[in-house]
C-alpha cells in the first residue's frame, strides 16, 4: 500500500516541480501576503486627513485644535471657512473628517456653553470608527480638563484627584500593543493551510480526470484513498513549508512572538490539514471541470473567510451562519492557532476543538473517499 | 508546367528552447502544383506540424521563404486564411457547440452570407454524413466523425487549398477510407490542392506527390512510384524459422544492401535479385537454418520509407 | 466592414452558447456575488456589541452594581459569567469562554469616596475586532461614568453653581455625513460591487482565453481570417453582458431588499461601471498573455485578488499605507472604482468630482485593451 501511494506521491512530485511557474507563485504567496500585511495594513487609523474652519480664531479654540493634532489621529491639511466647505472638502474626498468650531469660541467656553460641530465621512468604516471615537474621546477629555481648571482655580484647596474617583486600568492580555500582525499572523497560517490545501487538491483530481490520466491510474490496482494520500502529500509539503515560512519570518523578521509550544501547534496543523484535504476531495468529486471546482474553492475560501472567525468574531454573528461555519474546518482552527500561537495555552483548553477538528478529518476523508469510487464507475 | 499552389524556399524554423536553439525546419524547399494532392510524410517530431503551422503562418519563421497561392505566410496571412482550410492535429473544434453550431461558427468568421450558409451547410453535412447529427455536441462524437465535421468545417468558405494535419490520427480503418475517399472526391470535383501530413504509408500512396521530411529536411520529394524507385537494388522477402540468428547472419553477406524486419519476415535489399537469393539460401543452408516463402516482391512505400530514413541516419551518424 | 461585423458577431454567439452550456459554471458566476452579498449583509458587524464578559465583582454595593450596569447598558458588554478573582477571568479567556473580564476590588464605594478607586478591565488580545471595541468601548464607558461622578461630587460638595459644574463647558456634536446611523451595509455595498466585478471579470476572462489555448482551439480559430481584435472583443462582450447584469442584480437587492440609499445618479454608475468592467476584463486578458495553464491562470487571478482586497482601499484605508504598497493599489481599477463607487452611491457626488477617477478609468481601459490585443498575436509563438 505505501509503495502505491509512494508511487503516486512521485508522479505527483515531478509534475508539480516542473510547473515552475505555479511553484513559485505558491510558494511566494505567504510571504508576499505576510508582508503586505506588515506594511499596509492598520486596523487603528491614525492621521486621518481633516479640514478646519475655525470662525473665532482666539486662544480657546487654538488650544482645543491643538489638543486634536497631538493625539496623532488626525492631520489637518487645511482650513476653510465653514460648514459648507467642509463638506465640500469630504464630497471631493481630501478630507475624511472637518471640524467646526463657531464664532466666540472663547466667550462661549466661559459661558460653559460651547459646541462644536464634528463632520465625518461615512463612506469608509474603518476612518469613520477611528475618527469618530477619536474625536469624541479628544473632546471629551478637553472639556474636563478645562471644567477641572476651572474649580481648581476657584477651589485651589481641592486637589485634581479628589475630582475623579475612579482610575480604570485596561489590561490587554497576550497583544498589550495591540500590534496588528499579532492579531493576523494565526489566523494567517489558518487560512493560507485551508486555501492551499482545497485549491490544490480539488483541483489536482479535477486536472486529472480532464486529461483523462485518473482512467489509466484507475485500472491500477490503486484504492481511491490511496490515490488521494498520494496525490495529495506533495501538496502537503508546500502549505507545511509556507506555515514555516510565516512563522519563521513572523518571529525572527517581524518580531511576532510565538507563547505556546510548536510541536503541538504543528501536530494539531496536520490534522487540520487532513481536514481541508478531504474538503478538496469531496469538491473534486463534485465538479466536473477545473473552472468549476475553481469556483467551489473561491466560494469556500470566501465564505470561510467571513464566517470562520478569522476577521470577524462568530458570536456576533447570527445563529444560522454560526452553524454553517461549522462544516468548515477553519472554525475549529482558529481558535487553536490562536490560542497556541498568541495566547500561549495548552491542549487542556484546546481539547474541544481538537476533538472536533480530529473527527471533521477522518469523517470528511472517508465520505470524500467513498464518493470518489462511486463518481468513477 | 502547373501552377504553383503551395511553394516553400529554404525555409528555416528554430525554436529556443532551454538546451539552446533547435531546428525545427532545416532549409526546407517544396513546391505543389495546383489541383495536386501533397503528402509530407515523415516519422514522429520530423517537423510536419511546424511545417505546416509555418506555411499557413500560425508560427512566424526564422529565414526562408513560403507562399499559398502567391501570398506570402507572414506578410499576407489573413489574405491566406481567407483562402485556405485547414484542420489541426489534434480535435479543436469547440467541443460544447453541437455539429451545426460549429458549421455556422465557422461558416461567419469566414465571412459567409446567410443564405449561401443556408445552402452550402446541407451539402456539407451530406457530403460528411453528418446530416443525423446536427444536433449533436462536437465532443460527443464518435473519432471519425469528428474529423468529418472538421472537414466540412474547413471547407464551408470553398478553399482552392486545404492543409490536413494527420487528419486520421486516432481514427479507425473504415473510418479512415472513408475519409480519404471524400478528400478524393473533393480533388476530383473541385480540383481542390490537397496539403497533407501523415505518418501512414497507405495514405502516401493516394498521394500522387510525396514528400519525405526527416529532422527538419526534406529528403525526398517525388511521385509515390518514383520515391519506391529510389530505393537501390531489388527486394526479397522471407519467413525464417529462428528470426534473431537469421538476421544476424544476413547484415554481413555480400550483395546484401540493407536489412529490414516486416512482422515475423525479413525484407533484404540486394544489388541482384537472383544472385541474392543464392547467396541468402546457401548461408542460412550452412548454418542449418530454416525458412519459407522466399520470393522477390515490389518495394513497397513502408520499405521505401525506412531505407531513406535509415539511409540518412546513417549519413548523419558519419558526418 | 461588414465582414468584420460578421465575424464578431459568430465569436459573440459562439462565447455565449459556450457559456451558457456550462451550466453549472454560469450557476457559480452568478449565485458566488449573491452568496458574498447576503454573507456580507448578515454575518459582518464592523463594530462588536455584546462582548461575552466576566464579571468580578468583589464590593458587591451599590456604586460597584452601577458601574456594571453602565457596562451592560452600553450593550458592548454581556454579563456571561461571574468569578471571583483575576485569576479565574485570565483562564476564562485562556479557555476562551469570554472576551472581556471587569475586576471590581473590595470596598469600592469607600474608595470612591476617598478617590482612589480602581478597576480592571482584561480584554482577549487573540481577537483584533473585539479588543478594539472592546477597549474603546470600555475607555469610553469607564470616563463618562467617572465623569459623573466628578459632577456628583461638584455638586454635593456645593463647589460651583449648578449650571456650569453640571455639565462639561464643551459639547460636541458629531455629524456622520452620508450614513449617519452607520449601517454596516450601506458602507460595504459600493466596495462589494467593485470586488465582486473585478474578480469576476479578471479570472473568467483569463480563463476563457487560456482554456481555448490549451485545448487547442485557438489554433483552428487562428487559422480563419478572424483578427485578433475580433478574437478579444467575441470572448469580453459576453461576459461584459453577464457582469453587467451580476451587478445590476446585487445592486437591485442591496438598495431594495437591505434598504442601502442610492444616492447618486444611477446613469453616471452605469456608464463608469461599463468602462470599470472593461478594464478588468483587460486586466484578465494581460493575465492570460502570461499565464500558460488555467492553473497558472488562476493562480495569478488569486494574487490580484489578494492584492486588490488589501490595497486598494476596500476594507482598509490607503492613506495609512506606506508609499510601495499605495503605488501598487495604484495599478488596480478597483482603486479608482471604489472612490467612484462610494462617491456616488454613498456620497451622491457627481462628475465634477469623481472625474479624476473617470479619467484615469477610461484610459486604464484603453491602454490595457491595446496592450492586450496587441500582445495577442496572430501566430501562435
Amino acid at each position: 500500500m505505501l509503495r502505491r501511494i509512494l508511487a503516486i506521491t512521485q508522479k505527483e512530485f515531478i509534475q508539480t516541480v516542473r510547473d515552475r511557474t505555479t511553484l513559485m507563485i505558491m510558494l511566494s504567496m505567504p510571504l508576499l501576503q505576510l508582508i503586505l500585511f506588515a506594511y499596509a495594513i492598520h486596523m487603528d487609523v491614525k492621521h486621518i486627513p481633516m479640514v478646519i474652519a475655525d470662525q473665532s480664531m482666539d486662544q480657546a479654540s487654538r488650544s482645543y485644535i491643538t489638543d486634536m493634532v497631538r493625539s496623532d489621529y488626525f492631520d489637518i491639511i487645511s482650513t476653510v471657512q465653514g460648514e459648507a466647505d467642509v463638506i465640500h472638502a469630504i464630497d471631493a474626498g481630501t478630507a475624511r473628517a472637518g471640524l467646526v468650531i463657531p464664532p466666540n469660541f472663547a466667550a462661549q467656553v466661559d459661558r460653559g456653553s460651547a459646541n462644536v460641530l464634528l463632520l465625518v465621512d461615512g463612506s469608509d468604516p474603518f476612518t469613520t470608527q477611528s475618527a469618530y471615537n477619536a474625536a469624541n474621546v479628544i473632546s471629551q477629555t478637553h472639556a474636563i480638563t478645562l471644567a477641572l481648571d476651572d474649580l481648581s482655580r476657584s477651589m485651589p484647596a481641592i486637589s485634581s484627584q479628589d475630582l475623579s474617583p475612579l482610575t480604570t486600568h485596561i489590561n490587554i492580555l497576550y497583544n498589550p500593543d495591540l500590534k496588528d500582525l499579532w492579531f493576523l499572523i494565526p489566523g494567517m497560517i489558518a487560512m493560507l493551510l485551508q486555501t492551499q490545501t482545497i485549491a490544490l487538491t480539488s483541483l489536482a483530481v479535477v486536472r486529472e480526470r480532464e486529461a483523462g490520466t485518473i482512467e489509466q491510474i484507475l485500472v491500477s490496482p490503486i484504492r481511491p484513498l490511496e490515490l488521494m494520500l498520494g496525490k495529495t502529500l506533495p501538496n502537503l509539503l508546500i502549505a507545511l513549508i509556507n506555515m514555516l515560512t510565516i512563522v519563521v519570518v513572523g518571529t525572527l523578521a517581524f518580531g511576532v512572538p510565538f507563547q505556546g509550544n510548536f510541536p503541538l501547534f504543528l501536530g494539531l496543523a496536520l490534522i487540520y490539514v487532513f481536514a481541508g484535504l478531504g474538503l478538496g476531495l469531496l469538491i473534486s468529486s463534485v465538479s466536473q471541470n477545473p473552472r468549476q471546482a475553481q469556483q467551489l474553492n473561491m466560494m469556500i475560501s470566501l465564505v470561510g473567510l467571513i464566517i470562520s472567525g478569522f476577521i470577524f468574531p462568530r458570536y456576533t454573528m447570527p445563529v444560522v451562519l454560526q452553524g454553517i461555519g461549522y462544516i468548515f474546518p477553519l472554525t475549529y482552527f482558529i481558535p487553536i492557532a490562536r490560542g497556541i500561537f498568541t495566547k500561549g495555552i495548552g491542549i487542556e483548553f484546546l481539547w474541544g476543538s481538537v476533538a472536533a477538528l480530529t473527527i471533521f478529518a477522518v469523517g470528511i476523508i472517508f465520505f470524500a473517499a467513498r464518493l470518489f469510487r462511486q463518481r468513477l464507475d | 508546367m502547373t501552377e504553383i499552389a503551395i511553394s516553400a524556399n529554404g525555409l528555416v524554423k528554430t525554436f529556443r528552447t532551454r538546451k539552446g536553439p533547435l531546428n525545427a525546419i532545416d532549409n526546407l524547399t517544396l513546391e505543389v502544383g495546383r489541383g495536386e494532392t501533397y503528402g509530407l510524410l515523415g516519422p514522429d517530431g520530423a517537423g510536419k506540424t511546424t511545417t505546416t503551422r509555418v506555411i499557413l503562418g500560425l508560427l512566424s519563421r526564422t529565414g526562408g521563404q513560403s507562399s499559398i497561392l502567391g501570398f506570402d505566410s507572414m506578410r499576407d496571412t489573413y489574405a491566406i486564411r481567407e483562402r485556405v482550410g485547414y484542420i489541426a492535429q489534434q480535435f479543436v473544434l469547440p467541443a460544447d457547440l453541437t455539429v451545426i453550431e460549429n458549421m455556422r461558427f465557422f461558416a461567419s468568421v469566414q465571412g459567409i452570407s446567410q443564405e449561401a450558409q443556408d445552402a452550402r451547410i446541407p451539402e456539407l453535412l451530406a457530403f460528411a454524413g453528418l446530416t443525423d447529427f446536427t444536433r449533436r455536441l462536437a465532443g460527443q462524437l464518435s473519432g471519425g466523425m469528428k474529423k468529418k465535421l472538421a472537414l466540412a468545417c474547413s471547407l464551408i468558405h470553398q478553399p482552392q487549398v486545404v492543409l490536413l494535419d494527420e487528419p486520421t490520427l486516432g481514427v479507425d480503418p473504415v473510418s479512415r477510407r472513408e475519409f480519404w475517399s471524400l478528400l478524393g472526391n473533393l480533388r476530383a470535383e473541385k480540383g481542390l490542392t490537397i496539403f497533407v501530413c501523415t505518418p501512414y504509408m497507405d495514405e502516401a500512396e493516394r498521394c500522387n506527390q510525396v514528400g519525405l521530411i526527416y529532422k527538419g529536411r526534406l529528403i525526398a520529394h517525388d511521385t509515390p512510384s518514383g520515391i519506391k524507385k529510389m530505393v537501390p537494388g531489388h527486394l526479397l522477402e522471407f519467413k525464417p524459422a529462428k528470426f534473431v540468428p537469421a538476421r544476424d547472419l544476413m547484415g554481413g553477406l555480400p550483395g546484401v544492401l540493407e536489412v529490414q524486419t516486416y512482422g515475423a519476415m525479413l525484407h533484404i535489399f540486394v544489388e541482384e535479385a537472383e544472385r541474392g537469393r543464392r547467396t541468402i539460401e546457401k548461408t542460412l543452408g550452412s548454418h542449418g537454418l530454416e525458412w519459407s516463402g522466399m520470393r522477390i516482391i515490389e518495394p513497397r512505400m513502408e520499405e521505401a520509407f525506412i531505407s531513406l530514413v535509415s539511409r540518412q541516419e546513417a549519413q548523419d551518424h558519419d558526418q | 466592414m461588414p465582414k468584420r461585423f460578421q465575424r464578431l458577431s459568430a465569436l459573440i454567439r459562439k462565447e455565449t452558447t459556450q457559456l451558457l452550456r456550462d451550466r453549472r459554471t454560469l450557476m457559480f458566476i452568478i449565485t458566488l456575488p449573491l452568496i458574498e452579498l447576503f454573507l456580507f449583509a448578515y454575518a459582518v458587524s464592523l463594530t462588536v456589541y455584546h462582548l461575552p464578559t466576566a464579571i468580578v465583582d468583589q464590593s458587591q454595593d451599590s456604586q460597584s452594581r452601577a458601574f456594571i450596569q453602565a457596562l451592560v447598558s452600553s450593550t458592548y458588554f454581556d454579563t456571561t459569567l461571574s468569578l471571583q478573582n483575576e485569576t479565574q477571568v485570565v483562564q476564562a479567556i485562556d479557555a476562551g469562554q469570554v472576551k472581556a473580564g471587569v475586576v471590581i476590588p473590595p470596598d469600592f464605594s469607600a474608595d470612591i469616596e476617598r478617590g482612589d478607586a480602581n478597576v480592571l478591565i482584561l480584554l482577549d488580545g487573540s481577537d483584533s475586532f473585539s479588543v478594539q471595541s472592546g477597549y474603546s468601548a470600555a475607555s469610553a464607558i469607564a470616563q463618562s461614568f467617572s465623569l459623573n461622578l466628578t459632577t456628583q461630587k461638584i455638586v454635593h460638595m456645593g463647589l460651583a453653581s449648578g449650571t456650569a459644574a453640571g455639565s462639561p463647558p464643551i459639547v460636541t456634536s458629531t455629524r456622520v455625513l452620508y450614513n449617519p446611523d452607520l449601517k454596516d451595509l450601506w458602507f460595504i455595498l459600493p466596495a462589494i460591487v467593485g470586488m465582486i466585478i473585478q474578480t469576476l471579470a479578471v479570472a473568467q476572462a483569463a480563463l476563457i482565453v487560456v482554456k481555448d489555448r490549451e485545448i487547442g482551439t485557438m489554433e483552428q480559430i487562428l487559422a480563419t481570417p478572424v483578427r485578433p481584435i475580433e478574437l478579444i472583443l467575441g470572448k469580453m462582450i459576453p461576459l461584459l453582458v453577464i457582469i453587467l447584469l451580476i451587478t445590476a442584480v446585487i445592486l437591485g437587492l442591496g438598495v431594495f431588499w437591505f434598504g442601502v440609499a442610492f444616492q447618486g445618479s444611477l446613469w453616471l454608475y452605469f456608464w463608469l461601471a461599463l468602462v470599470f468592467i472593461g478594464s478588468s476584463l483587460g486586466l484578465g486578458l494581460l493575465v492570460s498573455t502570461v499565464a500558460r495553464t488555467q492553473r497558472q491562470a488562476q493562480q495569478i487571478s488569486m494574487v490580484l485578488m489578494l492584492f486588490s482586497m488589501l490595497l486598494s482601499g476596500i476594507v482598509y484605508p490607503r492613506n495609512a499605507m506606506p508609499l510601495i504598497p499605495q503605488f501598487i493599489g495604484d495599478l488596480l481599477p478597483l482603486t479608482y472604482f471604489i472612490r467612484i463607487s462610494r462617491g456616488i452611491i454613498t456620497k451622491g457626488v457627481d462628475l465634477a468630482f469623481l472625474w479624476p477617477d473617470a479619467l484615469v478609468l477610461v484610459g486604464y481601459c484603453l491602454v490595457v485593451l491595446l496592450v492586450a490585443s496587441a500582445s495577442f498575436k496572430k501566430r501562435l509563438d
